[in-house]
């Protein structure tokens, strides 16, 4: 038997559980993205004004980036509360490497605003908080959007090696095929994790590209 | 009697005064405008004298020993202790080279900066006690690149303001209207569009009406025209000229072309290296005996032939 064939009927006699653990992983990268968005734009406008946060922040975020993706995972178990086997280790882990392309594009974008926008914006007598919400995010979205595109690409790669401390997903399939040295298993969890990666991509890039307004 | 105003070197310095009128001076509380005209140049107006003028009060913007610096070491004074009156609805030309600190004069009445030393009164009230939300509401801003946000409309750019101060949404939209009739631009035709797709002469007419869309009694334009190819340029200072004089508003001018500034004022201060070195009508200025004054006027003759 060909490997080629191998790996097809490997694919149609395990389609739902192959199934079932790309929605497990879409999950996972779901609502890791979630907590990333959630802490990293918020932190990107702070950061914008203040030069010591800023350094910090990205800096911080610029050393989870460096970890091995393995090692923080592994790192993160013996902690109490967030760590541990399972799910939410693993949120932690990929929030955590999620924040650095967010955090980043939020303060480029925001602060790459044409300074004559800003300067006029502020003469006419808008508010810092109006600035904010009605110059320099509308302007910087497009901007952002891009880090969030990189950093949800970046979750669904990083997220197969979740399966290392038990969280599910298509990284289960990986770790088995590498135990049992069957490609065939090894592509089941690689090749959907791929094309989860590229639909993202697309998806946020024609988004992405709706939002540009200049 | 507007030619009185040659406030010659350091302005503030109460000795110098301005030789027709000096006699008059000490009358001058009860109301006689023309005789403050060209009193207050020279001497800067003193806390009693401006406890004595009558309402409505003719001076409109008035640096008191203005000094602006930076705290870098060692700090250089961008403004160095500065006094000058700008009148009601007079069209006022800072001209000066680049680094003269005009722009920061500017800045230092819409309270963009604080002076170091000394007061800007802005209708009789110092910019530091002035909200800066609403002193900046009531001054209207032009600057050379226009600063148009790119993601609204002409329409959102122009009726910016006036939503922010709450006018109700037919009352905006009437009032964009005008205002984009009033810089020449046809309403149907622009309303809708968006900055990229105007050229930089109609940018900065959109400018000019969005500074203007919240009636405000001050207009602060920072090399407006600066950026604009020459025909375009001589055609905005011509219809801005008109303009100003139509709408009786107080115009403070930035420019280091001196041609405009002849074009447009009702007097110019000339600045150099953060000290203003005179002020005069466009009629005397250029006969002014003065070293930075002749550099200016020669640069007027520069171009053999060019209308002035």
């Amino acid at each position: 038997m060909t490997p080629q064939l191998t790996t097809w009927s490997f694919f149609t006699d395990h389609r739902a559980e192959i199934l079932g653990a790309t929605l497990d992983h879409l999950t996972l990268v779901l609502i890791a993205m979630f907590f990333a968005i959630l802490i990293a734009v918020p932190l990107g406008m702070l950061i914008v004004e203040r030069r010591v946060l800023r350094t910090l922040a990205l800096g911080v975020a610029s050393v989870f980036q460096t970890i091995p993706s393995l090692a923080l995972f592994g790192f993160l178990i013996p902690i109490p509360f967030i760590g541990g086997i399972g799910r939410r280790t693993a949120i932690v882990a990929l929030v955590l490497y999620a924040l650095l392309p967010i955090l980043r594009n939020t303060y480029v974008g925001l602060s790459g605003i044409d300074p004559a926008v800003l300067e006029a914006a502020e003469a006419m007598g808008m508010t810092s908080v109006q600035i904010l919400f009605r110059v320099r995010l509308p302007l910087a979205l497009a901007v952002i959007l891009a880090g969030i595109r990189t950093a949800t690409v970046i979750t669904i790669g990083v997220a197969t090696i979740a399966a290392a401390i038990g969280a599910g997903g298509l990284g289960t399939f990986i770790f088995r095929g590498v135990a049992m040295v069957n490609d065939a298993v090894i592509l089941a969890g690689a090749i959907p994790a791929a094309l989860l990666a590229l639909l993202a991509d697309l998806l946020l890039g024609l988004l992405e590209r709706r939002l540009k307004v200049v | 009697m507007r030619t009185a105003v040659a406030a010659a070197p350091m302005a503030f310095s109460p000795s110098v005064g301005c030789g027709t009128c000096a006699k008059d001076a000490p009358k001058f509380g009860v109301g006689r405008l023309d005789a403050l005209r060209c009193s207050l140049p020279a001497a800067g107006l003193s806390i009693e004298m401006n406890a004595k003028l009558a309402s409505p009060e003719p001076v409109s913007i008035d640096f008191r020993g203005v000094s602006y610096q930076i705290n870098v070491i060692p700090a250089r004074p961008i403004v160095s202790k500065l006094s000058l009156i700008v009148l009601r609805g007079e069209t006022l030309v800072l001209l000066g080279r680049s680094g003269s600190g005009k722009t920061t004069l500017l800045r230092l009445i819409n309270r963009m900066l604080l002076p170091s030393v000394g007061q800007v009164l802005v209708d009789g009230q110092p910019t530091s006690t002035w909200d800066p939300i609403r002193l900046r509401r009531g001054i209207g801003y032009v600057i050379q690149e226009a600063g148009l946000f790119p993601h609204f409309t002409v329409a959102e750019n122009v009726g910016l303001v006036p939503g922010l101060e709450k006018w109700s949404a037919p009352r905006t939209a009437a009032r964009v209207e005008e205002m984009l009739q009033l810089v020449g631009l046809d309403p149907q035709e622009f309303a809708k569009r968006r900055p990229r797709e105007l050229s930089g002469g109609q940018r900065q007419r959109v400018g000019v009406a969005r500074a203007l869309a919240a009636d405000p009694p001050i207009l602060l334009m920072d090399e407006p025209f600066g950026a604009l190819d020459p025909v375009t340029r001589s055609e905005l200072q011509r219809e801005f000229s008109s303009l100003a004089r139509r709408l009786g508003k107080t115009i403070v001018f930035v420019t280091h072309d001196i041609r405009e500034a002849l074009l447009l004022a009702s007097r110019i201060a000339l600045l150099e290296s953060g000290r203003l070195v005179a002020v005069a009508t466009p009629h005397e200025f250029p006969r002014l005996d003065h070293p930075e004054v002749q550099v200016f006027t020669a640069s007027l003759a520069a171009v053999p032939g060019a209308p002035a």
